[in-house]
């Protein structure tokens, strides 16, 4: 099929979808007019039963927490996917690269600090305040991606080896997965919140959501690192032998 | 009555499809991709969107305030976790393309050109 009769038939079939779209769309509730039952069920419930602030947070990690492992499944996978893909032996050989101005390092670095500070923080009040494991683990891998580009792709080879890298994102994935049987040995269901609801909106809430929440995060960030780190390792390496 | 929102999710998704469909470099036809997963975000959040309501997190909001809905919230997180991966997933088949073929061309792919 050549490329004008593909888009022809594109365009028909495209009016066709378009116009059952549109029709579809209008028949939803009003914009700003909302009224789905579930939502507001657990917006009237969620601080009370569980102390947890943030009522997103403990949607992912309590309520609809089978859903999140699925999730977690699904990126792991998917890193495994790009992993083996684009694995080759690695070649130790590196190009020299380093930035070589000492103010772009030293802001550089600065930035790193604070970048990982920020992570950890969302991170650590995700059931509280705005935030939490998926939002603050990418931030916290952004720090590592920082230090290649305000230092080297060296520094950065050397701060996060591949190795502890993939365990760390295994043990993430494997933690949220053993949490679940946790809950179902001391509570009779699968992620059932385990540990004491302790104090709204403190760090000590929600009970078992933290123990997931830091899970997820140390998948998510490992995971974005491992992302980097092979990306980073096809375009650092073999420049030289893609342009011969 | 607005709808608005419901209309732009719509034409997110056809024109991240034409992208798709027109696209002659497999890097392009991933962003394109990511386009239309766009599309789910907005159509999602706006679902859940109440006038006058706060995001739910009650921190010095008193519970019962109006917030929108958490649900769809988190199905976005979910969406967006799963768009990185399925995009670094096909950044990374293009490169393995790239390396077999010397083209991102999706025309120019043997075996593939349609």
């Amino acid at each position: 099929m050549n490329r004008t009769v593909r888009l022809g038939l594109f365009a028909i079939s495209a009016a066709g979808l378009a116009a059952l779209l549109f029709w579809s769309l209008i028949g939803l509730p009003d914009f700003g007019h909302y009224h789905w039952p579930y939502g507001k069920l657990l917006n009237a419930v969620a601080v009370n039963e569980r102390h947890t602030t943030n009522v997103v947070g403990v949607t992912v990690f309590d309520y609809r927490g089978f859903d999140t492992l699925g999730e977690e499944f699904i990126l792991f996978t998917a890193v495994v996917g790009v992993s083996l893909l684009l694995r080759k032996d690695r070649d130790e050989r590196v190009l020299r690269d380093p930035v070589r101005s000492d103010g772009v390092r030293l802001l550089g670095m600065l930035t790193v600090a604070a970048v990982l500070v920020l992570g950890l923080w969302v991170v650590a009040f995700g059931y509280v305040t705005p935030g939490g494991g998926f939002q603050g683990g990418v931030v916290l891998a952004g720090a590592f991606l920082l230090v290649y580009l305000a230092g080297s792709y060296g520094d950065f080879e050397a701060l996060t080896p591949h190795t502890p890298v993939e365990i760390a994102e295994a043990l993430g994935a494997g933690a949220f997965a053993v949490l679940g049987f946790v809950g179902l040995a001391y509570e009779g269901a699968y992620l059932r919140n385990f540990l004491g609801i302790g104090d709204t909106g403190t760090l000590y809430s929600g009970g078992s959501v933290a123990l997931l929440n830091w899970a997820t995060a140390i998948e998510v960030t490992a995971a974005m690192v491992v992302l980097f780190s092979e990306f980073l390792n096809v375009y650092m390496v073999p420049v030289a032998d893609w342009r011969t | 009555m607005t709808y608005l929102p419901y209309a732009v999710a719509a034409w997110l998704f056809l024109v991240g499809l034409y992208g798709v469909v027109s696209s002659r470099n497999l890097i392009h036809l991933a962003l394109c991709l990511s386009v239309m997963q766009s599309a789910t975000y907005v159509l999602l959040l706006a679902v859940g969107y109440k006038n006058k309501a706060t995001a739910p997190i009650f921190r010095g909001i008193p519970v019962g305030h109006p917030a929108v809905d958490p649900v769809v919230q988190a199905l976005t997180l979910t969406d967006i976790v799963v768009s990185v991966t399925v995009v670094a997933l096909i950044l990374a088949l293009a490169l393995d393309v790239h390396k077999q073929g010397h083209t991102v061309d999706p025309d120019h792919i043997a075996g593939m050109s349609g």
